[in-house]
């Protein structure tokens, strides 16, 4: 066992990633995530990787895009505004079935937005981060622990699937201290005989690239990588679960907001509730198993989240709308207090006889 | 008397894979390809090589070079070479551009990967229009050029003018060559030729920093004949786009960027003080 040290969540994300192989890092500054680049702009010297602060998020995810060819592994972070910049490189990076980390540490949106936390790009990770038709893995994490446990992860993740992989945080997440086991410098790597590293007179050419002239052509390709998103719908969904096998109301709530959602379950049950949260940890593949595992026993589902609905859809879709399913947030970088999330669930028992 | 063997006087460059290129008749892509090709093979090079293509007419320049390619996004060829070459450094790393790619959608990776002196080589094709998308105005077009998106001709007063690539780089540190050449005459062709070896070689050397623009034609969007567009690049591109070396620090006598750089910048302390 390793000792625990106090760090900041954004922090532990850059230190795991490093133990995770991770030797290049490129990223643009922008508020509630920067200590990841200062983090990385420290180490990367010391053991020979490389720290490059990038003209933009756009260079940024388009370096990932070379660094994944080039067969390493590397990794990108940034928040809201600049998320949506990354949207073109992720694209291409799906279209070529390429490796990469990228790390948002959410915050207030549309726009400029605010700088304070919110998961208002929960639709963004999940449905669409870049055109075309792609999926990412997007892991939740909601404890400083768990970004150091789910960035190790997802290098894994994305060498094995070859894809990028997309840890979700957020303001919350990213600045707040907690103690935090690092996990063990990685050794062993996956190879990687299609990385673009020159052939060396060895083998023929390889080629990273995801442009398909035929129609026919990128249609068998990409019915080719759904076999493997669907694939991935199978074996990595995770949750956690808490209270949830006898409970009437399942509260459904991930990263920061499950925090604030398990205090109010507790509270609940101490109102003589039957409450429980469900707490997604890969938003996609979204945990339709577990929750769908929760209807027969269930009454009613309320999703908690720090925007204005977003999740609460895949919520009706993974319980089939077996039974009524509501929604409580807050936005724009506000968070909920346990107390409105109690007052929900009290309102939501109340309503379905709970 | 000798006997009669036969002697191979022209072939393809190995590195260039036997496949027809899809270019127009009469487009110099297929000739610079091939001076980059000559290039790879004359030093040796392929298996050490990885290439860039771009989002242009050379969007399907990673099926003819044997060597391993990557196709990036528009404009976005610097970026992904900077991550290649970071990751190899022992590698040639060259990107092929086209000029909407590197001077308008890319021009912002194009700057900060010169001025970061990224060891790369980018071999950059200026034909004053979009290409590949049917002929539309490009930040190299010429005032009063006509074009699908300047119909009237390029006007300065609401379009702006054309961009110098050339001269807009070479005032920054990171680079270490900046030539200019054309492919329209077998002269012209020896020296580009020399122009892309060197900049491998300079590459190899890690000197820095290298461009090479090729001044070329698009007769099909131009709407003239290969001939025809071959004298109209040499009655109005060359005199706009003059050829010659805009830059060169091992003929300014410096070993690397850094060097001239730091010469440059002598009188500055900050500049002088030894890196801790
Ligand atoms: C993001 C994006 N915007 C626009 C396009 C469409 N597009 C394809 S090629 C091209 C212009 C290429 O012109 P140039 O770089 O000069 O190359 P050429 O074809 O002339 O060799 C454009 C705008 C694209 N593929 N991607
Ligand atoms: S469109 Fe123009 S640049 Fe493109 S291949 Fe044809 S002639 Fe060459
Ligand atoms: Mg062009």
């Amino acid at each position: 066992m390793g000792e625990k040290v106090l760090m900041k969540g954004n922090e532990a994300v850059a230190a795991s990633a490093v133990r995770a192989g991770c030797r290049y890092y490129f990223g643009y500054p922008i508020t509630p995530q920067t200590e990841v680049a200062a983090y990385m702009s420290k180490i990367m010297p010391k053991i020979g990787g490389t720290f490059l602060q990038a003209e933009s998020e756009i260079a940024a995810i388009n370096m990932l895009y070379g660094a994944g060819a080039a067969g390493a592994r590397a990794m990108t972070s940034s928040s809201s505004p600049g998320i949506s910049l990354k949207g073109e490189g992720i694209s291409y990076m799906a279209g070529a079935d390429l490796p990469g980390v990228i790390l948002n540490v959410e915050r207030g949106g549309p726009g400029l937005g605010s700088i304070q936390p919110s998961q208002q790009d929960y639709w963004q990770a999940t449905r669409a981060m870049g055109h075309g038709d792609s999926r990412h893995i997007v892991y939740a994490p909601n404890t400083v622990q768990e970004m150091a446990d789910l960035v190790y992860l997802a290098f894994d993740k994305a060498d094995e699937y070859l894809m990028p992989v997309v840890l979700l945080a957020d303001g919350l997440l990213g600045q707040m201290m907690e103690p935090v086991e690092l996990p063990p410098e990685k050794t062993e790597f996956p190879e990687k005989p299609w990385a673009t590293t020159g052939h060396h007179n060895k083998r023929p050419h390889n080629v990273a690239n995801s442009l398909y002239l035929q129609a026919d052509k990128l249609e068998a390709k990409l019915r080719e990588r759904y076999a493997r998103y669907e694939q991935i719908e199978k074996t990595e969904q995770r949750s956690e679960a808490f209270m949830v096998d006898d409970a009437d109301i399942v509260v459904v709530a991930f990263g920061a907001s499950a925090r604030i959602a398990r205090s109010a379950v507790v509270s609940a049950r101490a109102q003589g509730i039957k409450a429980g949260l469900l707490r997604p940890i890969t938003l996609w593949p979204f945990p339709n198993d577990s929750l769908e595992a929760t209807v027969p026993q269930a009454k009613a589902y309320l999703s908690v989240e720090m925007n204005m609905g977003q999740m609460v859809d895949d919520v009706r879709l993974a319980v089939h709308d077996a039974h009524p399913v509501r929604f409580y947030g807050r936005t724009g970088g506000v968070i909920p207090a346990p107390g409105e999330v109690l007052d929900a669930i009290a309102k939501l028992a109340q309503e379905v006889g709970a | 008397m000798a006997d009669k063997e036969p002697r191979i006087v022209f072939q393809r460059p190995k590195s260039l894979l036997p496949v027809q290129m899809h270019y127009c008749p009469g487009c110099p892509h297929g000739i610079v390809h091939r001076l980059i090709g000559e290039a790879i093979d004359k030093m040796g090079i392929e298996g050490t090589t990885v290439g860039v293509a771009p989002v242009g007419c050379a969007v399907m320049a990673y099926d003819y070079f044997a060597c391993d390619m990557i196709e990036a996004a528009h404009g976005r060829a610097p970026a992904v070479a900077t991550a290649v070459k970071r990751v190899h450094p022992e590698n040639i790393v060259f990107s092929y551009q086209g000029d909407g790619d590197l001077a308008s959608i890319g021009m912002a990776e194009t700057v900060h990967a010169a001025t970061r002196g990224e060891n790369i080589t980018v071999i950059f094709y200026n034909n004053a229009i979009y290409g590949m998308t049917g002929g539309q105005m490009a930040p190299t077009s010429l005032p009063h050029q006509v074009t699908q998106t300047s119909p009237y001709g390029r006007d300065v007063h609401t379009a702006g003018y054309p961009i110098r690539v050339c001269e807009l780089l070479k005032d920054l540190d990171g680079v270490a060559y900046l030539e200019r050449v054309t492919v329209d005459t077998p002269s012209h062709v020896r020296k580009a030729k020399r122009a892309i070896q060197k900049a491998f070689t300079y590459q190899q050397e890690k000197r820095g920093y290298t461009l090479i623009e090729i001044v070329g034609t698009c007769s099909t969007n131009w709407g003239m004949t290969p001939l025809e567009s071959m004298d109209w690049m040499r009655e109005n591109m060359l005199p706009y786009y003059p050829l010659g070396v805009y830059k060169d620090i091992v003929a300014e006598g410096y070993e690397n960027i850094h060097e001239a750089a730091k010469d440059r910048a002598k009188n500055v302390p900050i500049v002088m003080q030894e890196a801790n």
